[in-house]
């Protein structure tokens, strides 16, 4: 006891104890605000808790932070559970966070909304990634408790409609802290079952909580990752789970699960009864059509009397003969008054022809004519001028003018010889320019004349 | 086909009966066509009959730890 003096350590130790004997701050339920939250790499969450005017730092170790829900961020008011103690190493009094939930809603309400803001922006509810369910299930796997109402829901439904159809239930945890796990691994078993052709999971009606692991994100990404088609049931109509939202079919009942998933025995009997008596009718109606045909043919008259089919031929053939032989009149007919008619055409041609043709002989004959008797004509005229001009020159009063005179008997006979007068008859002589009234005196005869 | 009926599942021979009413339907086939398919079509409409009325009780399996299979009847738990 000689030294006075404390070890920061022992101080230290002695103001934990002081905090940790205290009642009040042994279980302390607080409201604040998040700020400079971290969630640590190996599991732990530090985190500053405020209002206006105070702060304090707090921490949840994994242990307890591993079952909350949500996930908390800055800024957002809690409810904390917790208790007040020293962290010896930085002497500092800290809060101890037991339970964590947000203030105003519900952790899970808002857990639900988080997962599920989270699962549609990846995509995990778009419809395209909805598969067909089959139409016949053959094999189906129940992923439910088997016990409880889901299970007896289900297969009484199955039963009634659809007993061809086998059911193979795999046990799962539907509530509880293991039941995720527990589905999300059934998940994954069926689909390496064989021969299964489409997975049913849910649960019936309950709480919340009861219902929670149907909202968790590890069973959502084995039913979407199921290569079998999967209807979730979960609870009631009213309870929707982020399971139903990945689903291939969303089930508001366990009892509604087996009626999607299983087509009606008695709606199946019914169509089958109906296609079979469409066969029926059909084929007997067929028939029916048929014999009417064939017998229509049969009492045809041509079956009936084919003597008569060959009669009508031959008188056919009459008529055709006959008409030929009045076509071939009629055709040799046509051509004689084709020909006639040419022949007159022709001939008229022809005779007009003649007619032209003489014409033109007469036209040139006569022109010939004229012009020859146009040539005889001048001819003629020069020959008849000729003549005048010789007639001229034999002219006597011409004559007489070169000096000759005609002497004229009495008798008005022109005197060619001596013979012709007689002494101291009188004569007239004719000179070119007039007459002369004479007697001959004398006549002497010359011989040499001519 | 006739040989391997037996074979044929309630899916498989309720749509090879669709498709057969499907070609009945159309009436320019010939007759004997449509025979085959009436002899083809009443099987298939028995077979189908036959796999839902004549099915065995459905059979109700649990998958056990190790997983085998057990034959599974509801508990009444209350």
């Amino acid at each position: 006891m000689e030294d006075k003096y404390l070890s920061v350590t022992a101080l230290t130790k002695y103001i934990k104890k002081k905090f940790d004997v205290d009642h009040h701050l042994n279980h302390i339920l607080l409201r604040g605000e998040i700020s400079n939250f971290k969630h640590h790499s190996r599991g732990h969450m530090y985190m500053t808790i405020k209002d206006d005017n105070a702060s304090i730092r707090a921490v949840m170790f994994h242990k307890q932070n591993q079952h909350i829900k949500f996930q908390p961020e800055n800024g957002m008011k809690v409810l904390i559970t917790g208790y007040i103690s020293v962290f010896e190493s930085q002497g500092q009094y800290q809060l101890y966070i037991q339970e964590l939930q947000p203030d105003g809603i519900g952790a899970l309400h808002l857990a639900f909304e988080q997962l599920k803001e989270k699962l549609m922006k990846e995509g995990l509810f778009d419809p395209v990634h909805k598969k067909e369910l089959p139409k016949y299930p053959q094999q189906i796997a129940v992923l439910t408790s088997p016990t409880g109402a889901a299970i007896r829901d289900i297969l009484t439904t199955m039963e009634r409609r659809y007993p061809v159809a086998n059911v193979l239930i795999i046990p799962v945890l539907v509530q509880g802290k293991s039941s995720a796990a527990s589905i999300a691994e059934a998940i994954k078993k069926a689909n390496k079952l064989e021969k299964l052709d489409l997975i049913i999971v849910g649960r019936g009606g309950g709480s919340l909580e009861e219902l929670w692991s149907f909202n968790e994100e590890v069973v959502a990404r084995a039913i979407f990752e199921s290569a079998l088609p999967v209807i979730s049931a979960v609870g009631h109509e009213t309870d929707i789970t982020i399971s139903d939202m990945v689903a291939d079919l969303r089930a508001p009942t366990p009892t509604a699960a087996a009626e999607l998933a299983v087509p009606s025995q008695l709606d199946l009997l019914e169509k089958i009864k109906k296609l079979d008596q469409f066969i029926e009718s059909n084929i007997l109606h067929r028939l029916e059509r048929s014999r009417e045909k064939l017998s229509a043919v049969e009492s045809s008259y041509v079956f009936k009397y084919p003597q008569r089919l060959v009669e009508d031929k031959e008188q056919r053939l009459d008529r055709a003969v006959e008409q030929l032989g009045k076509q071939l009149v009629y055709i040799v007919r046509g051509k004689q008054e084709a020909y006639q008619y040419i022949d007159q055409r022709y001939q008229r041609i022809n005779y007009e022809r003649q007619i032209e043709e003489r014409g033109k002989r007469v036209e040139e004959l006569m022109s010939r004519l004229e012009r020859v008797s146009n040539q005889q004509l001048q001819q003629k005229k020069q020959l008849f001028g000729n003549r005048l001009a010789q007639l001229d020159l034999l002219n006597p009063t011409r004559i007489m003018k070169r000096g000759y005179a005609i002497a004229y008997t009495n008798e008005q006979e022109i005197v060619r010889s001596v013979d012709q007068m007689n002494k101291d008859e009188n004569f007239t002589i004719q000179f070119a320019d007039g007459f002369i009234q004479a007697s001959v005196q004398e006549i002497r005869k010359e011989d040499n004349h001519e | 086909m006739s040989e391997t009926n037996k074979e044929l599942s309630f899916e498989e021979a309720l749509e090879q009966l669709e498709i057969i009413v499907g070609k009945m339907e159309d009436g320019e086939i010939p007759l004997e066509k449509a025979m085959e398919y009436y002899a083809e079509g009443s099987k298939l409409s028995k077979i189908c009959h036959e796999k839902l009325v004549k099915a065995e009780k459905q059979m109700k399996e649990i998958l056990g730890k190790d997983d085998e299979r057990t034959s599974f009847e509801i508990q009444e738990d209350n």
